[in-house]
Protein backbone atom coordinates (compact mmCIF):
# COMPACT_ATOMS: atom_id res chain seq x y z
CA UNK A 1 0.00 0.00 0.00
CA UNK A 2 1.62 3.17 -1.83
CA UNK A 3 1.53 5.94 1.35
CA UNK A 4 -0.29 9.42 0.75
CA UNK A 5 1.73 11.89 -0.81
CA UNK A 6 0.13 14.96 0.14
CA UNK A 7 -0.07 17.55 1.36
CA UNK A 8 3.05 19.11 0.12
CA UNK A 9 4.19 21.56 1.92
CA UNK A 10 6.74 24.15 0.97
CA UNK A 11 8.54 26.26 4.16
CA UNK A 12 10.47 29.78 2.77
CA UNK A 13 11.68 27.73 -0.51
CA UNK A 14 14.11 29.70 -2.79
CA UNK A 15 15.56 29.35 -5.96
CA UNK A 16 18.57 31.67 -6.29
CA UNK A 17 20.81 31.62 -9.68
CA UNK A 18 23.37 33.79 -10.20
CA UNK A 19 22.79 36.01 -6.75
CA UNK A 20 19.08 36.16 -8.57
CA UNK A 21 16.16 35.14 -6.62
CA UNK A 22 14.28 33.31 -9.70
CA UNK A 23 11.26 32.65 -6.82
CA UNK A 24 10.44 32.66 -3.56
CA UNK A 25 10.81 32.36 -0.44
CA UNK A 26 7.56 30.94 -0.67
CA UNK A 27 5.19 29.29 1.89
CA UNK A 28 2.66 26.72 0.12
CA UNK A 29 0.61 23.55 1.11
CA UNK A 30 -0.80 21.81 -1.65
CA UNK A 31 -3.80 19.03 -1.05
CA UNK A 32 -4.26 15.85 -3.06
CA UNK A 33 -7.36 16.60 -4.84
CA UNK A 34 -8.54 18.49 -7.74
CA UNK A 35 -6.15 20.31 -10.75
CA UNK A 36 -4.25 23.84 -9.66
CA UNK A 37 -3.61 26.17 -12.15
CA UNK A 38 -0.21 28.27 -12.02
CA UNK A 39 -0.58 32.13 -14.17
CA UNK A 40 1.33 35.20 -14.34
CA UNK A 41 2.87 37.29 -16.86
CA UNK A 42 5.98 35.98 -18.65
CA UNK A 43 9.44 35.71 -16.89
CA UNK A 44 7.20 35.61 -12.99
CA UNK A 45 8.75 32.08 -11.84
CA UNK A 46 5.79 29.82 -13.13
CA UNK A 47 8.55 27.50 -15.15
CA UNK A 48 10.85 27.75 -12.39
CA UNK A 49 8.17 27.14 -9.53
CA UNK A 50 7.20 24.07 -10.67
CA UNK A 51 10.65 22.62 -11.39
CA UNK A 52 11.01 23.37 -7.82
CA UNK A 53 7.84 21.47 -6.77
CA UNK A 54 9.08 18.54 -8.99
CA UNK A 55 12.72 18.55 -7.65
CA UNK A 56 14.54 19.24 -10.98
CA UNK A 57 15.19 22.61 -9.89
CA UNK A 58 17.83 22.89 -7.06
CA UNK A 59 16.88 25.11 -3.96
CA UNK A 60 18.75 27.41 -2.09
CA UNK A 61 17.10 27.67 1.12
CA UNK A 62 13.47 26.80 2.49
CA UNK A 63 12.23 23.26 2.55
CA UNK A 64 9.61 21.24 0.49
CA UNK A 65 8.58 17.61 2.00
CA UNK A 66 6.09 15.38 0.68
CA UNK A 67 3.37 13.51 3.20
CA UNK A 68 5.50 10.47 1.90
CA UNK A 69 9.53 9.72 1.67
CA UNK A 70 11.25 11.84 -0.85
CA UNK A 71 12.36 8.82 -2.95
CA UNK A 72 9.34 7.58 -3.20
CA UNK A 73 7.49 10.90 -4.31
CA UNK A 74 10.28 11.45 -6.91
CA UNK A 75 9.01 7.70 -8.66
CA UNK A 76 5.36 8.35 -8.49
CA UNK A 77 5.52 12.11 -10.58
CA UNK A 78 5.66 12.86 -13.72
CA UNK A 79 6.92 16.37 -15.68
CA UNK A 80 5.72 17.23 -18.79
CA UNK A 81 8.06 20.35 -20.29
CA UNK A 82 6.92 23.42 -22.40
CA UNK A 83 9.36 22.31 -25.13
CA UNK A 84 8.97 18.92 -25.17
CA UNK A 85 12.14 16.76 -25.41
CA UNK A 86 12.16 14.12 -27.90
CA UNK A 87 14.78 10.71 -27.50
CA UNK A 88 16.52 9.77 -30.25
CA UNK A 89 14.41 6.97 -30.89
CA UNK A 90 11.07 5.82 -32.72
CA UNK A 91 7.57 7.30 -31.29
CA UNK A 92 7.08 3.80 -29.78
CA UNK A 93 10.46 3.66 -27.89
CA UNK A 94 9.84 7.22 -26.29
CA UNK A 95 6.68 6.05 -24.79
CA UNK A 96 8.28 3.15 -23.47
CA UNK A 97 10.97 4.46 -21.81
CA UNK A 98 9.60 5.90 -18.65
CA UNK A 99 8.57 2.00 -17.93
CA UNK A 100 12.38 0.62 -19.04
CA UNK A 101 13.50 2.88 -16.20
CA UNK A 102 11.10 1.21 -13.55
CA UNK A 103 12.60 -2.87 -14.79
CA UNK A 104 9.62 -3.77 -17.79
CA UNK A 105 10.82 -6.13 -20.17
CA UNK A 106 11.26 -4.29 -23.51
CA UNK A 107 8.64 -6.20 -25.33
CA UNK A 108 5.71 -5.58 -22.63
CA UNK A 109 6.95 -1.91 -22.21
CA UNK A 110 6.36 -1.20 -26.18
CA UNK A 111 3.20 -3.14 -26.30
CA UNK A 112 1.91 -0.70 -23.39
CA UNK A 113 3.50 2.33 -25.15
CA UNK A 114 1.83 1.29 -28.71
CA UNK A 115 -1.68 1.42 -26.48
CA UNK A 116 -0.97 5.29 -25.18
CA UNK A 117 0.12 5.80 -28.79
CA UNK A 118 -3.37 4.46 -29.84
CA UNK A 119 -4.93 6.93 -27.27
CA UNK A 120 -3.14 9.83 -28.67
CA UNK A 121 -3.85 9.01 -32.52
CA UNK A 122 -0.37 8.25 -33.35
CA UNK A 123 -0.91 4.44 -33.33
CA UNK A 124 -0.12 4.58 -37.34
CA UNK A 125 3.22 6.54 -36.27
CA UNK A 126 4.92 3.94 -33.75
CA UNK A 127 8.09 3.66 -35.77
CA UNK A 128 8.40 6.72 -36.89
CA UNK A 129 11.49 8.38 -35.41
CA UNK A 130 10.08 11.41 -32.49
CA UNK A 131 12.40 14.27 -33.53
CA UNK A 132 9.83 14.35 -37.16
CA UNK A 133 6.75 15.02 -35.51
CA UNK A 134 5.19 17.93 -35.31
CA UNK A 135 4.54 20.24 -32.32
CA UNK A 136 1.07 19.01 -31.54
CA UNK A 137 2.14 15.44 -32.03
CA UNK A 138 5.45 16.06 -30.00
CA UNK A 139 3.33 17.29 -26.66
CA UNK A 140 0.94 14.50 -26.71
CA UNK A 141 4.16 11.93 -27.17
CA UNK A 142 4.90 13.98 -24.11
CA UNK A 143 1.81 13.47 -22.34
CA UNK A 144 1.82 9.92 -23.25
CA UNK A 145 5.18 9.29 -22.17
CA UNK A 146 4.40 11.00 -18.83
CA UNK A 147 1.11 9.10 -18.41
CA UNK A 148 2.21 5.86 -18.92
CA UNK A 149 3.54 5.39 -15.43
CA UNK A 150 0.44 6.40 -14.19
CA UNK A 151 1.90 9.13 -11.96
CA UNK A 152 0.10 10.27 -8.81
CA UNK A 153 1.01 14.19 -9.26
CA UNK A 154 1.39 15.17 -13.01
CA UNK A 155 3.49 18.59 -13.55
CA UNK A 156 3.01 20.49 -16.96
CA UNK A 157 4.96 23.46 -17.65
CA UNK A 158 2.48 25.25 -20.62
CA UNK A 159 1.86 22.13 -22.21
CA UNK A 160 -0.47 23.90 -24.99
CA UNK A 161 1.65 27.01 -26.07
CA UNK A 162 1.91 27.12 -29.48
CA UNK A 163 -0.46 24.50 -30.51
CA UNK A 164 -3.42 24.72 -32.15
CA UNK A 165 -7.00 24.62 -30.98
CA UNK A 166 -7.36 20.91 -31.97
CA UNK A 167 -4.08 19.67 -30.49
CA UNK A 168 -5.32 21.87 -27.41
CA UNK A 169 -8.44 20.11 -26.92
CA UNK A 170 -6.82 16.76 -28.15
CA UNK A 171 -4.41 17.33 -24.70
CA UNK A 172 -7.09 19.06 -22.35
CA UNK A 173 -9.20 15.67 -23.22
CA UNK A 174 -6.11 13.33 -21.77
CA UNK A 175 -5.67 15.37 -19.08
CA UNK A 176 -9.46 15.82 -18.10
CA UNK A 177 -9.15 11.88 -18.15
CA UNK A 178 -6.31 12.06 -16.13
CA UNK A 179 -7.47 14.06 -13.22
CA UNK A 180 -10.40 12.16 -13.38
CA UNK A 181 -9.02 8.92 -13.10
CA UNK A 182 -6.73 10.64 -9.74
CA UNK A 183 -3.98 11.87 -11.24
CA UNK A 184 -2.80 15.07 -9.08
CA UNK A 185 -2.12 18.19 -11.89
CA UNK A 186 -0.83 21.04 -11.21
CA UNK A 187 0.18 22.98 -14.41
CA UNK A 188 1.23 26.62 -15.72
CA UNK A 189 -0.89 28.59 -18.74
CA UNK A 190 -0.92 32.01 -20.05
CA UNK A 191 -4.37 30.46 -21.69
CA UNK A 192 -6.90 32.28 -19.32
CA UNK A 193 -9.69 30.10 -21.11
CA UNK A 194 -7.85 26.92 -20.47
CA UNK A 195 -7.33 28.23 -17.27
CA UNK A 196 -10.82 28.10 -16.26
CA UNK A 197 -11.51 25.14 -18.23
CA UNK A 198 -9.35 22.95 -16.17
CA UNK A 199 -8.62 24.93 -13.31
CA UNK A 200 -10.10 24.16 -9.58
CA UNK A 201 -7.43 26.30 -7.89
CA UNK A 202 -5.31 29.13 -8.97
CA UNK A 203 -2.16 30.34 -7.74
CA UNK A 204 -1.03 33.53 -9.31
CA UNK A 205 2.68 33.64 -9.61
CA UNK A 206 4.62 37.23 -9.49
CA UNK A 207 7.82 38.40 -9.30
CA UNK A 208 8.76 34.38 -8.36
CA UNK A 209 6.11 34.70 -5.16
CA UNK A 210 2.70 33.34 -5.16
CA UNK A 211 0.66 36.29 -5.04
CA UNK A 212 -2.87 34.53 -4.45
CA UNK A 213 -3.38 31.34 -3.94
CA UNK A 214 -7.62 30.30 -4.30
CA UNK A 215 -10.14 28.46 -5.42
CA UNK A 216 -10.48 29.08 -9.31
CA UNK A 217 -14.46 30.49 -9.21
CA UNK A 218 -13.81 32.94 -7.00
CA UNK A 219 -9.91 34.01 -8.61
CA UNK A 220 -12.25 34.04 -11.95
CA UNK A 221 -15.05 36.31 -10.04
CA UNK A 222 -12.68 38.61 -8.42
CA UNK A 223 -9.39 37.94 -7.57
CA UNK A 224 -7.69 39.41 -4.37
CA UNK A 225 -4.82 41.77 -5.10
CA UNK A 226 -4.78 44.39 -7.95
CA UNK A 227 -2.46 42.56 -9.91
CA UNK A 228 -3.82 39.31 -10.39
CA UNK A 229 -6.83 41.80 -11.43
CA UNK A 230 -4.64 43.79 -13.42
CA UNK A 231 -3.64 40.43 -15.56
CA UNK A 232 -7.27 38.92 -16.07
CA UNK A 233 -8.21 42.49 -17.31
CA UNK A 234 -5.20 42.08 -20.04
CA UNK A 235 -3.07 44.55 -18.90
CA UNK A 236 0.83 44.32 -18.51
CA UNK A 237 1.73 43.63 -15.12
CA UNK A 238 5.71 42.86 -14.14
CA UNK B 1 55.61 9.82 -61.04
CA UNK B 2 56.67 6.80 -62.61
CA UNK B 3 56.95 5.52 -59.13
CA UNK B 4 53.83 6.80 -58.55
CA UNK B 5 52.09 4.54 -61.30
CA UNK B 6 54.54 1.67 -60.55
CA UNK B 7 52.80 1.95 -57.47
CA UNK B 8 49.48 1.93 -58.55
CA UNK B 9 50.38 -0.91 -60.96
CA UNK B 10 52.08 -2.95 -58.01
CA UNK B 11 49.19 -2.65 -55.90
CA UNK B 12 46.69 -3.98 -58.74
CA UNK B 13 48.71 -6.85 -59.14
CA UNK B 14 49.27 -7.36 -55.47
CA UNK B 15 45.31 -7.68 -55.07
CA UNK B 16 44.58 -9.47 -58.03
CA UNK B 17 46.93 -11.99 -57.58
CA UNK B 18 46.25 -12.43 -53.70
CA UNK B 19 49.73 -12.38 -52.94
CA UNK B 20 50.32 -14.43 -49.79
CA UNK B 21 52.38 -11.63 -47.82
CA UNK B 22 50.09 -8.86 -48.90
CA UNK B 23 46.89 -10.65 -47.37
CA UNK B 24 48.96 -11.98 -44.14
CA UNK B 25 50.08 -8.55 -43.51
CA UNK B 26 46.91 -7.25 -43.98
CA UNK B 27 44.94 -9.77 -42.29
CA UNK B 28 47.28 -8.93 -39.28
CA UNK B 29 46.48 -5.28 -39.58
CA UNK B 30 43.20 -5.41 -39.31
CA UNK B 31 43.27 -8.04 -36.66
CA UNK B 32 45.50 -5.82 -34.53
CA UNK B 33 43.62 -1.92 -34.66
CA UNK B 34 40.29 -4.18 -35.23
CA UNK B 35 40.89 -5.36 -31.72
CA UNK B 36 42.54 -2.40 -30.50
CA UNK B 37 39.33 -0.43 -31.67
CA UNK B 38 37.10 -2.69 -29.53
CA UNK B 39 38.79 -2.74 -26.63
CA UNK B 40 39.42 1.21 -26.50
CA UNK B 41 35.88 1.66 -27.17
CA UNK B 42 34.73 -0.05 -24.58
CA UNK B 43 36.81 2.01 -22.78
CA UNK B 44 36.78 5.50 -24.10
CA UNK B 45 32.80 5.54 -24.33
CA UNK B 46 31.60 4.82 -21.02
CA UNK B 47 33.83 6.70 -19.74
CA UNK B 48 32.94 10.09 -22.66
CA UNK B 49 29.21 9.53 -20.89
CA UNK B 50 30.36 9.50 -17.68
CA UNK B 51 32.35 12.52 -17.86
CA UNK B 52 28.82 14.31 -19.44
CA UNK B 53 26.53 13.30 -16.86
CA UNK B 54 28.46 13.08 -13.96
CA UNK B 55 29.71 16.12 -11.85
CA UNK B 56 32.99 15.84 -10.03
CA UNK B 57 35.91 17.89 -8.72
CA UNK B 58 38.79 17.02 -11.16
CA UNK B 59 35.57 17.13 -13.82
CA UNK B 60 37.58 20.27 -16.07
CA UNK B 61 41.22 18.92 -15.27
CA UNK B 62 40.37 15.34 -16.88
CA UNK B 63 38.81 16.79 -19.77
CA UNK B 64 41.39 19.15 -20.50
CA UNK B 65 44.06 16.26 -20.10
CA UNK B 66 41.85 13.90 -22.14
CA UNK B 67 41.82 17.03 -25.12
CA UNK B 68 45.76 17.11 -24.57
CA UNK B 69 46.09 13.47 -24.42
CA UNK B 70 44.61 13.43 -28.50
CA UNK B 71 48.02 14.58 -29.54
CA UNK B 72 49.95 12.09 -27.78
CA UNK B 73 53.03 11.01 -29.69
CA UNK B 74 52.80 7.70 -30.62
CA UNK B 75 56.56 6.94 -30.29
CA UNK B 76 56.92 7.72 -27.07
CA UNK B 77 53.64 5.67 -26.16
CA UNK B 78 55.56 2.63 -27.86
CA UNK B 79 58.28 3.54 -25.58
CA UNK B 80 56.76 3.65 -22.36
CA UNK B 81 55.02 0.49 -23.10
CA UNK B 82 58.70 -0.81 -24.24
CA UNK B 83 59.95 -0.58 -21.18
CA UNK B 84 56.94 -1.83 -19.17
CA UNK B 85 56.72 -5.00 -21.44
CA UNK B 86 60.82 -5.63 -21.72
CA UNK B 87 62.31 -8.22 -19.97
CA UNK B 88 63.21 -6.48 -17.19
CA UNK B 89 60.37 -4.07 -17.17
CA UNK B 90 57.44 -4.08 -14.38
CA UNK B 91 55.26 -6.82 -16.99
CA UNK B 92 58.22 -8.16 -18.53
CA UNK B 93 57.41 -11.36 -17.22
CA UNK B 94 54.38 -11.78 -19.25
CA UNK B 95 56.14 -11.98 -22.09
CA UNK B 96 54.53 -9.69 -24.30
CA UNK B 97 57.16 -7.74 -26.38
CA UNK B 98 57.47 -8.41 -30.07
CA UNK B 99 53.87 -9.41 -30.21
CA UNK B 100 50.51 -8.57 -31.61
CA UNK B 101 49.55 -7.98 -28.61
CA UNK B 102 51.95 -5.64 -27.31
CA UNK B 103 51.06 -3.76 -30.25
CA UNK B 104 47.38 -3.56 -29.26
CA UNK B 105 48.24 -2.44 -26.36
CA UNK B 106 50.04 0.41 -27.69
CA UNK B 107 47.31 1.18 -29.96
CA UNK B 108 44.64 1.18 -27.47
CA UNK B 109 46.76 3.55 -25.03
CA UNK B 110 47.00 6.44 -28.41
CA UNK B 111 43.23 5.97 -29.39
CA UNK B 112 41.01 5.74 -26.21
CA UNK B 113 42.01 9.51 -25.55
CA UNK B 114 40.99 10.54 -29.10
CA UNK B 115 37.95 8.48 -28.77
CA UNK B 116 36.89 9.35 -25.62
CA UNK B 117 37.18 14.03 -26.18
CA UNK B 118 35.20 13.12 -29.83
CA UNK B 119 32.57 11.22 -28.07
CA UNK B 120 32.41 13.24 -24.73
CA UNK B 121 31.51 16.22 -27.57
CA UNK B 122 28.94 14.70 -28.79
CA UNK B 123 27.42 13.70 -25.83
CA UNK B 124 27.87 16.85 -23.70
CA UNK B 125 25.41 17.80 -25.99
CA UNK B 126 22.98 14.78 -25.79
CA UNK B 127 22.28 15.44 -22.39
CA UNK B 128 22.42 19.12 -22.14
CA UNK B 129 18.89 18.02 -24.32
CA UNK B 130 18.23 15.07 -22.16
CA UNK B 131 19.28 16.52 -18.83
CA UNK B 132 16.06 17.73 -17.50
CA UNK B 133 14.07 14.55 -18.92
CA UNK B 134 16.02 11.91 -17.36
CA UNK B 135 16.28 13.34 -13.95
CA UNK B 136 12.66 14.13 -14.04
CA UNK B 137 11.94 10.52 -14.80
CA UNK B 138 14.63 9.55 -12.08
CA UNK B 139 17.17 7.78 -13.93
CA UNK B 140 20.02 6.47 -11.95
CA UNK B 141 23.04 7.68 -13.13
CA UNK B 142 23.96 4.31 -15.02
CA UNK B 143 20.72 4.51 -16.72
CA UNK B 144 21.27 7.89 -17.97
CA UNK B 145 24.49 6.39 -19.57
CA UNK B 146 22.93 3.75 -20.82
CA UNK B 147 20.50 6.45 -22.73
CA UNK B 148 23.48 8.65 -24.28
CA UNK B 149 25.64 5.75 -25.25
CA UNK B 150 21.91 4.28 -27.23
CA UNK B 151 20.44 7.59 -28.60
CA UNK B 152 24.07 8.91 -29.29
CA UNK B 153 25.45 5.33 -31.34
CA UNK B 154 25.95 7.36 -34.13
CA UNK B 155 27.55 10.31 -33.31
CA UNK B 156 29.98 7.94 -31.30
CA UNK B 157 30.45 5.49 -34.56
CA UNK B 158 32.00 9.03 -35.75
CA UNK B 159 34.50 8.98 -32.80
CA UNK B 160 35.08 5.40 -32.74
CA UNK B 161 36.07 5.58 -37.09
CA UNK B 162 38.37 8.41 -36.12
CA UNK B 163 40.14 6.23 -33.74
CA UNK B 164 40.19 3.51 -36.48
CA UNK B 165 41.75 5.89 -38.35
CA UNK B 166 44.51 7.12 -35.65
CA UNK B 167 44.85 3.48 -35.09
CA UNK B 168 45.60 1.85 -38.73
CA UNK B 169 47.56 4.42 -39.59
CA UNK B 170 49.70 4.17 -37.21
CA UNK B 171 53.54 3.03 -37.58
CA UNK B 172 55.77 4.98 -34.93
CA UNK B 173 54.69 2.84 -31.37
CA UNK B 174 53.67 -0.47 -32.96
CA UNK B 175 57.45 -0.34 -35.00
CA UNK B 176 58.91 0.04 -31.48
CA UNK B 177 56.55 -2.38 -29.25
CA UNK B 178 56.41 -5.08 -32.47
CA UNK B 179 59.62 -5.10 -34.23
CA UNK B 180 58.31 -5.32 -38.00
CA UNK B 181 59.01 -9.06 -37.56
CA UNK B 182 58.68 -11.15 -40.79
CA UNK B 183 55.24 -13.32 -40.17
CA UNK B 184 54.83 -12.20 -36.60
CA UNK B 185 54.25 -8.57 -36.04
CA UNK B 186 54.54 -6.71 -39.40
CA UNK B 187 51.53 -5.16 -40.74
CA UNK B 188 51.03 -2.61 -43.35
CA UNK B 189 52.60 0.57 -42.15
CA UNK B 190 55.53 -1.18 -40.83
CA UNK B 191 55.89 -2.82 -44.20
CA UNK B 192 55.06 0.09 -45.73
CA UNK B 193 58.11 1.97 -43.58
CA UNK B 194 60.41 -1.18 -44.57
CA UNK B 195 59.85 -0.73 -48.21
CA UNK B 196 60.96 3.01 -48.61
CA UNK B 197 63.88 1.95 -46.40
CA UNK B 198 64.88 -0.28 -48.81
CA UNK B 199 64.35 1.93 -51.49
CA UNK B 200 61.16 0.43 -53.16
CA UNK B 201 59.59 3.06 -53.60
CA UNK B 202 56.65 1.27 -55.82
CA UNK B 203 56.29 -1.50 -53.23
CA UNK B 204 55.51 0.60 -50.58
CA UNK B 205 52.82 3.05 -52.72
CA UNK B 206 51.47 -0.42 -53.52
CA UNK B 207 51.09 -0.95 -50.13
CA UNK B 208 49.91 2.47 -48.86
CA UNK B 209 47.21 2.43 -51.81
CA UNK B 210 45.76 -1.00 -50.87
CA UNK B 211 46.29 0.53 -46.75
CA UNK B 212 44.14 3.75 -47.91
CA UNK B 213 41.63 1.23 -50.04
CA UNK B 214 40.95 -0.99 -46.86
CA UNK B 215 40.53 1.95 -44.27
CA UNK B 216 37.60 3.43 -47.09
CA UNK B 217 36.52 -0.04 -47.58
CA UNK B 218 36.08 -0.39 -43.12
CA UNK B 219 34.36 3.43 -42.65
CA UNK B 220 32.06 2.24 -46.00
CA UNK B 221 31.42 -0.69 -44.38
CA UNK B 222 30.72 0.42 -40.51
CA UNK B 223 28.96 3.16 -41.89
CA UNK B 224 26.52 0.63 -43.94
CA UNK B 225 25.86 -1.48 -41.01
CA UNK B 226 25.22 1.60 -38.54
CA UNK B 227 22.54 2.97 -41.30
CA UNK B 228 24.52 6.61 -40.52
CA UNK B 229 22.91 8.69 -43.69
CA UNK B 230 19.00 6.27 -43.80
CA UNK B 231 16.60 9.30 -43.88
CA UNK B 232 14.90 9.96 -40.83
CA UNK B 233 17.44 8.19 -38.08
CA UNK B 234 19.81 9.13 -36.15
Amino acid sequence: MQKQMFPLIAKHALVRRRGKVLVGPIDLSLQGQGTSIVIGPNGAGKTTLLKMLHGIERMNGGSLDWACPKAEAQRRQAFVFQNPIMMRRSVVDNIAYPLQLTGVGRDEARARAAVWAERINLGDALDRQAVLLSGGERQKLALARALIREPDVLFLDEPCASLDGRATREIEEILTEAAATGTRLIMSTHNMGQAQRLADEVLFVLRGNIHEFTPAKEFFAGPITSQAQAFLNGDIVE
Amino acid sequence: MTDLLDGMVRAFWLVVTLDRDLVEITLRSLRVTLTALAIASAIALPFAALLSVRRFRMRRVTIAVLNALMGLPPVVVGLIVYVFLSRSGPLGVLGLLFTPTAMIIAQVIIIVPLIASIAHQSLRELWSDYHDLLISMNASQVQRIKALLWDGRRALLTAALAGFGRAIGEVGAIMVVGGNIDHATRVLTTAIALETGKGDFAMALGLGFVLIAMAIAVNLAIHWLGHTETEGRW
